[in-house]
């Protein structure tokens, strides 16, 4: 076995040992830290994905030398490891961005405490993405809640503890439903690992047995369809993103949601199986639900008062992409949906990062009366909000008009006109509904203030946080390139994506 | 079907308790009573999968004499997931305890749709 196959492994238990160092060290230094174990895992994550596009073909990591019915497995294919580097990627940008408002919202001496818990997330997260065994993955799940339960109430006000407290209860409803599937799915199938259960399942599926396998795909669906968001449920996603810290926020929206998303999609295809999948009555659900939260979100976010709470409401909108790329199904429809988790990491969290800046220049307010102007006050926030806001819409050229591009021509393989008129038609919609409010924010943030007099009050910055610092510059300009490479080269990634996905049954 | 129920009592069972459990986790407001009807709903998973792993007449996976049998005993792996699934539930419990410390020493009251009144016009504006 090459070197490359136990990076998995390594970038897991990395970022777990960085984690409990720095509950012991300085807050200077556990941001140092964790953005060298960040680097470490990207690096890792990075060297993974080369290894595998190279090879063609998937490695599988057992753990303790237990063989395949009892061992608990790791597996490498290029799928995974893409979307680890982007998730390391984005991750990083996440941390430099926001690191100037964990300085201000954060207790000073409960900073490293921070980063710490950005460590055990960012393990979390990478468990998931690595993980061929069920069970592992309902207990990183767990993990990855409690720690962004803990990035949400890092700032310690009112309201975060609340949103803290509504965001844990509706993901301990997700997880416990998950945890009742994947008992069920060992009660059916007598394994935990994911290849051993998908021969059981097919043994099944064969013998006829199907009704207990969709009831035990739908628990695990509602449960992780909870707590990424998916329609109905997407109702505390303003709470959450809105009032935590920038870091917070950007890495919950882009990150935390696209991880449970990454493990229903590996038990979608590695444990049933895409030729069982493919016959079951879920993936209509799970598109018509998809298609509902692109309208839903939307109308929402258009009645939003607060930039922030807008941007999260479009985060429903956009998780219903995701869910109907893979409710279309065929490699077109999962390529758009995992085409679709990366653009929403680069762009979502690019928003994030990027609205406080915007309010610091409007009185610390994100009430959109309060940023009139603000683009002209806070120059690169605003060019920064735009980009993001640009690529919300699907101007050509950025990678949110990559992604409607291949949802259409998604639509139109799977053959039936109705399903291509039904996505036409909510693409449609969705794409208006998105423009109406992206389009009116960079309006109004680039419009001149009613009152003259106030423009000269708004125009003094609070003086909390440096205009624009180094790290958050090169946080925004890394996340806008990202956005147009995604936009730009669009078929390098979804070359990959089509390579990872070969390999990832 | 009676018969059946009573052939699986420890799955009836278990799907009291989830039921009873999500019940309370959903459509209780006090926070604390949420708590309770959380644990009750994992406790339910737990009777379930080890349920499963009971094979009647068997004993507990522990290796007393050499040579043994595997028919000798139970399925160890079972009650392997439930240790760690406790172990998750507690921790998770921890965590959501003290989320509610923090709350009751703010707004003075468990009742969460209160404590949303309470806080509900700053939500909106900042």
């Amino acid at each position: 076995m090459d070197f490359v196959c136990n990076f998995p492994l390594l970038s897991i238990l990395l970022c777990m040992i960085s984690c409990v160092l720095c509950t012991l060290i300085s807050p200077k230094q556990a941001r140092r830290l964790t953005f060298g174990t960040e680097i470490a895992v990207l690096a890792m994550s990075t060297a993974v994905l080369a290894f595998t596009l190279n090879t063609g073909k998937p490695f599988t990591y057992v753990l303790g030398e237990f063989p395949a019915p009892w061992g608990n497995e790791l597996r490498g294919g290029a799928l995974e490891a893409l979307m680890a580097t982007a998730f390391s990627a984005v991750l990083i940008c996440c941390v430099l961005g926001g690191q100037d408002y964990v300085r201000i919202d954060v207790d000073g001496s409960k900073q490293n405490l921070f980063y710490t818990l950005v460590n055990l997330m960012t393990s979390a997260l990478m468990a998931l993405v690595w993980t061929n065994d069920m069970f592992t993955g309902y207990v990183f799940v767990e993990i990855l809640t409690l720690s962004s339960c803990g990035l949400i109430a890092a700032r310690e006000t009112g309201r975060t503890t609340l949103a803290a407290v509504r965001y844990m209860v509706m993901n301990l409803l997700g997880s416990g439903l998950f945890l009742l599937g994947v008992v069920l799915m060992y009660a059916l199938t007598g394994h935990l690992l994911m290849v051993p259960a998908h021969e059981a399942i097919t043994e099944i599926a064969a013998e006829g047995g199907k009704v207990p396998l969709i009831f035990t795909l739908a628990v695990m669906t509602i449960g992780l369809g909870i707590k990424s968001g998916l329609f109905p449920s997407y109702f505390w996603m303003p709470d959450t993103y809105g009032s935590s810290t920038p870091t917070g926020a950007a890495i919950l929206s882009s990150l935390v949601s696209k991880g449970y998303i990454f493990l229903l999609l590996k038990i979608f295809l590695r444990v049933v199986g895409d030729e069982i999948w493919k016959d079951l009555p879920l993936r209509w659900v799970l598109a018509v639900l998809g298609m509902a939260g692109m309208v839903a979100g939307s109308v929402t976010a258009i009645r939003a008062r607060n930039i922030n709470r807008m941007a999260a409401y479009s985060s429903a909108a956009q998780i219903g992409y995701i869910y109907l790329g893979i409710g279309i199904g065929g490699t077109a429809g999962y390529t758009v949906a995992l085409f679709q988790i990366l653009v929403h990491a680069v762009t979502k969290s690019l928003l994030f990062i990027t609205t406080p800046r915007l309010a610091a220049v409007s009185g610390e307010s994100l009430l959109f009366e309060k940023l009139r102007g603000s683009g002209k006050r806070a120059k690169n926030a605003g060019v920064f909000f735009t980009a993001a806001a640009l690529s919300m819409v699907g101007i050509p050229f950025f990678a949110g008009f990559s992604v409607k591009l291949f949802m259409a021509v998604s639509a139109a393989e799977y053959g039936n006109p109705a399903v291509f008129a039904g996505v036409m038609a909510v693409l449609g919609i969705s794409s208006v509904l998105n423009a109406m409010y992206f389009i009116r924010t960079v309006v109004l943030i680039y419009a001149d203030r009613k009152d003259p007099a106030e423009t000269e009050a708004g125009s003094v910055t609070s003086g909390k946080v440096p205009c624009g610092s180094a790290t958050y510059y090169a946080a925004s300009v890394i996340l806008v390139l990202g956005n147009l490479f995604l936009g730009l080269f669009a078929p390098v990634s979804v070359n990959m994506i089509r390579q990872g996905l070969s390999m990832f049954q | 079907m009676i018969k059946g129920i009573l052939n699986n009592y420890e799955e009836a069972v278990a799907v009291i308790l989830f039921v009873a459990g999500l019940g309370m986790l959903l459509f209780r407001r006090n926070l604390i009573m949420k708590l309770i009807g959380m644990n009750i709903m994992d406790t339910g998973c737990f009777l379930f999968l080890a349920s499963m792993g009971y094979i009647s007449g068997r004993k507990a996976p522990i290796l007393t004499a050499l040579p043994a049998q595997g028919t000798d005993y139970v399925n160890p792996v079972p009650a392997g997931l439930v240790l760690t699934g406790i172990v998750v539930s507690v921790s998770v419990t921890a965590v959501m305890l003290s989320l509610s410390v923090r709350l009751y020493r703010r707004y003075h009251t468990l009742d969460i749709d209160a404590i949303y009144a309470l806080s509900k016009h700053k939500l909106e504006d900042r």
